[in-house]
């Protein structure tokens, strides 16, 4: 940015004395509006931009550790943090328990996934599955998740498969909700187009239908991998044995506050770059689309 | 004009159509020939895009009564292009199309409005008068044996206006569909029509030969007579003389 303000100043500069035959001053304007950007657009976008906002937070963190405003019995520095997830990797811990984590959040997501696409397809293409799903989705919604969880804990017991249901029910419902609501969402103009041009009902649904709700699909799919590990981390600090979320559980029994920072960095990393990987599937999958955001 | 013997392309009649907002047709008749290229005229709110939309069965929402016979193979030209933002221009043109080669018939549609070049973009990519020209050849790659065309140009600029003008005539010349247009503009209706079906008010007002002699006083003198009649019969032939 300071870098194309300072080459239009300079081009201004210039521009008068590299005339000194013109009797008329030079008109500067042109020049001054050689490049040009978007008025009302949001700017160029920078490399690593959105590293801006964690690297801030790092830097205060970073300060505040460094001048002792903070008390590393509330919150250690950044440095022993790193230190500890050092030893952590060292000793086979985290990598373990990281696995078990990712493991459990992907089978969470692959059947939430799953489940949620296929009803939100029966209730957003025929009339009869939206009478029969649609509502019950609405009152499952109005449900959290966690308060269904004494109940899923009683019918399936404490281990993985009660785990696994309860990230699945915290995927299902945003991926159910954004695609059903992109489904029924369809502009009708398509429809006339797709009846004046003869379309049978399984080539609309594949040319129009579908690819017009994947906008919606995607954005469900975000909400849905950070209601992952958000269920993730619920879960897994009830009785677990493993996985990221017991090992911080396990810290907060020997008041080991560096061990559950390094447990709440990597959940921060991992929501942050499994968001940055959808968002990348999305700009791939939908390169016809232009938006503010380009 | 349609030569009694031959059976119509289009036999509309006594057609009555109300919508609760915009629209009524009061007792049309309307036939097309086989390969006749009809404007229909009106003013805004006369009817016209209702009666093109109840021949193109358009209209499920709307109440009415009469008879439409029309051709099973209809294409739909609309006011806006109506590609598909998600399908590249190619993908757009052959939209629908069975059979075998879809991809080469789509291609050499596309070279006929000129945009052989473009099937791989995307439609945004595309100025409005392109995507225009390809919402024409996505029509005329079915050879339909009737086109309708909604204001087909009402968004473009003048100047493309006229280019598209050379070209639906071309292309209607070479394919050789019966052709319902929608327009507002009498210039074009007269420039493109053999026939000119003018709408007011629900109804069919007026029905005149616009076929012009080839290039010369004759066709400049009847175009501005033409000209003049159609302007009188949608009540607007003086409004500039008034202001002079």
């Amino acid at each position: 940015m300071n870098a194309m303000t300072g080459g239009v100043l300079e081009i201004a500069e210039e521009l008068p004395g590299a005339e000194p035959f013109g009797r008329e001053a030079p008109i500067v304007a042109p020049a001054v509006r050689a490049r040009r950007r978007r008025r009302l657009g949001l700017g160029e976008p920078l490399p690593f931009g959105p590293l801006l906002g964690p690297g801030l937070l790092l830097l205060y963190w970073c300060v505040f550790s460094y001048t002792g405003l903070l008390d590393p019995r509330i919150l250690p520095s950044p440095w022993a943090t790193l230190a500890t997830a050092r030893d952590l990797t060292a000793d086979g811990r985290l990598p373990a328990n990281l696995a078990v984590s990712a493991i459990r959040a992907a089978e969470g997501l692959a059947f939430g996934v799953v489940a949620g696409l296929a009803v939100a397809l029966i209730s957003g293409l025929s009339r009869l599955g939206g009478y029969v799903f649609d509502s019950l989705v609405q009152m499952k919604r109005a449900i959290p998740t966690l308060a269904l969880i004494p109940l899923v804990i009683l019918w399936l017991g404490i281990g993985e498969p009660m785990k696994i249901t309860v990230i699945a029910l915290s995927v299902f419902i945003p991926i159910y909700l954004q695609t059903h609501t992109a489904l029924r969402g369809t502009e009708l103009k398509y429809l006339e187009l797709a009846e004046t041009l003869n379309l049978s009902r399984w080539r609309f649904l594949r040319d129009v239908v579908l690819p017009g709700a994947l906008p919606g699909f995607m954005l469900g799919l975000r909400f849905a991998v950070m209601g992952a590990w958000l269920a993730l981390v619920v879960v897994e600090q009830l009785n677990a044995t493993s996985g990221i979320g017991y090992m911080i559980d396990l810290a907060r029994t020997y008041a080991q506050t560096d061990v559950i920072v390094v447990g709440l960095v990597v959940y921060a990393l991992l929501g942050l770059g499994s968001d940055a990987a959808v968002r990348f599937a999305e700009a791939r999958l939908i390169g016809w689309r232009r938006t503010l955001a380009q | 004009m349609t030569a009694p013997t031959a059976r119509p392309v289009v036999r509309v009649r006594d057609l009555k159509r109300t919508f609760t907002l915009k629209g009524v047709l009061n007792g049309v008749d309307l036939d097309i020939a086989r390969g006749e290229f009809v404007a229909l005229l009106g003013r805004s709110g006369s009817g016209k895009s209702t009666l093109l939309r109840a021949i193109a069965d358009l209209d499920s929402e709307a109440q009415g009564s009469g008879e439409i016979e029309a051709p099973a193979n209809i294409a739909v030209v609309f006011q806006d292009a109506r590609l598909l933002p998600w399908k590249r221009v190619l993908e757009n043109v052959a939209l629908g199309l069975t059979g075998p080669d879809v991809r080469a018939r789509g291609q050499r549609a596309l070279e006929e409005v000129e945009l052989g070049d473009r099937g791989r973009s995307w439609p945004y990519e595309l100025s409005g008068g392109e995507q225009q020209r390809v919402a024409l050849a996505r029509s005329l790659v079915r050879e339909p044996a009737l086109l309708l065309a909604d204001e087909p140009f009402g968004a473009l600029d003048a100047l493309t206006r006229i280019r598209m003008h050379a070209l639906l005539k071309r292309l209607s010349q070479a394919h050789q569909p019966a052709v319902l247009l929608v327009t507002h503009d009498v210039d074009e209706a007269i420039e493109l029509a053999d026939r000119v079906v003018l709408l007011d008010d629900g109804r069919i007002a007026a029905n005149l030969d616009v076929r012009l002699p080839p290039a010369g006083p004759a066709r400049v003198e009847l175009f501005m007579d033409l000209r003049r009649q159609l302007l009188g019969l949608l009540g607007v032939e003086n409004e500039l003389a008034e202001v002079r």
